[in-house]
């Protein structure tokens, strides 16, 4: 059953603020953006409430329209600054080898317990920060990918690009992600035994 | 032979779609022998899994990780909704 529905707009933003800002937030990794995006998310709500059926909950119907919005965002920036043309494979590649091919320094251990990584609060601030390192493309595809679970043939239509393109830029970001939080999560807190 | 450069990139790969069965075998065969690329691998999956549980418990607990949304911000946005 879903819950009663009050619809009242008054009551949003206490109600609902935060739970849609931190879902923006996570997804964007800009604070002005993300404000942006949930005024906009309640301004049209405020405007489509007549089409609200009820069928969900209010917060369920106000993340689809955040979501929404927050994809035009992705195209937007898709196409502001649009990923280089041709084959990415065929491109340099700022990453770890050196030129036969060999790690120039390979991953170390991480220790702790890989399990409990996402009981630790302070773990999803360093990963949006990591994510707000890479270039925009880049931690969007990985957002859409991994924050967001969608295929890939959808991402490759977000960010106008071909799925040949979209396999490099997403090894890219895995490995600048896995890169940055060996180097400001792992490295930290080996030292302190965790 | 597949370099490690090579086999990042398809360690990447088969996380977004199978590969061809000779690539699987390739990357399998040097997992055996290479300590960073099968260490590498964990890692990815761990990020993966780890990213999944986050995004998991902060829709099941409404949000309660980073920060709330200022009050600045929720004041400018309460205006506006009164002013559309």
């Amino acid at each position: 059953m879903a819950k009663p529905v009050n619809l009242d707009p008054s009551e949003w933003v206490g109600q609902y603020g935060d739970y849609l800002f931190r879902y923006a937030m996570l997804r964007l990794r800009d604070r002005a953006t993300a404000e942006d995006l949930v005024q906009e998310t309640f301004l049209a709500a405020l405007k489509g409430r007549s089409s609200f059926s009820g069928n969900s909950s209010e917060s369920t119907w106000l993340v689809g329209i955040l979501k929404h919005k927050i994809m035009d965002h992705f195209r937007h920036q898709a196409r502001e600054a649009p990923l280089e043309d041709g084959d990415l494979r065929e491109q340099p590649d700022p990453s770890s080898f050196d030129r036969s091919g060999h790690w120039a320094s390979g991953p170390t251990d991480w220790g702790g317990n890989p399990a409990d990584l996402y009981r630790e609060k302070k773990f999803l601030d360093q990963l949006t920060k990591c994510l707000a390192g890479l270039s925009p493309n880049h931690a969007n595809a990985f957002t859409l990918r991994e924050i967001e679970g969608e295929d890939t043939g959808e991402i490759c239509k977000v960010l106008n690009v071909t799925e040949t393109n979209l396999w490099v830029i997403l090894h890219r970001a895995r490995m600048q992600l896995r890169g940055c939080l060996e180097t400001h999560w792992f490295k930290k807190s080996a030292g302190k035994g965790s | 032979m597949l370099s490690c450069k090579d086999v990042t990139q398809l360690l990447s790969d088969a996380m977004d779609r199978s590969l061809p069965l000779g690539k699987r075998i390739g990357v399998r065969l040097h997992l055996l022998i290479c300590k960073f690329c099968a260490r590498y691998e964990r890692q990815l999956l761990q990020i993966r899994e780890t990213v999944r549980r986050l995004v998991g418990t902060e829709e099941t607990s409404g949000g309660t990780l980073g920060e709330p949304l200022s009050e600045e911000a929720k004041e400018r946005i309460r205006r506006s909704l009164r002013n559309p």
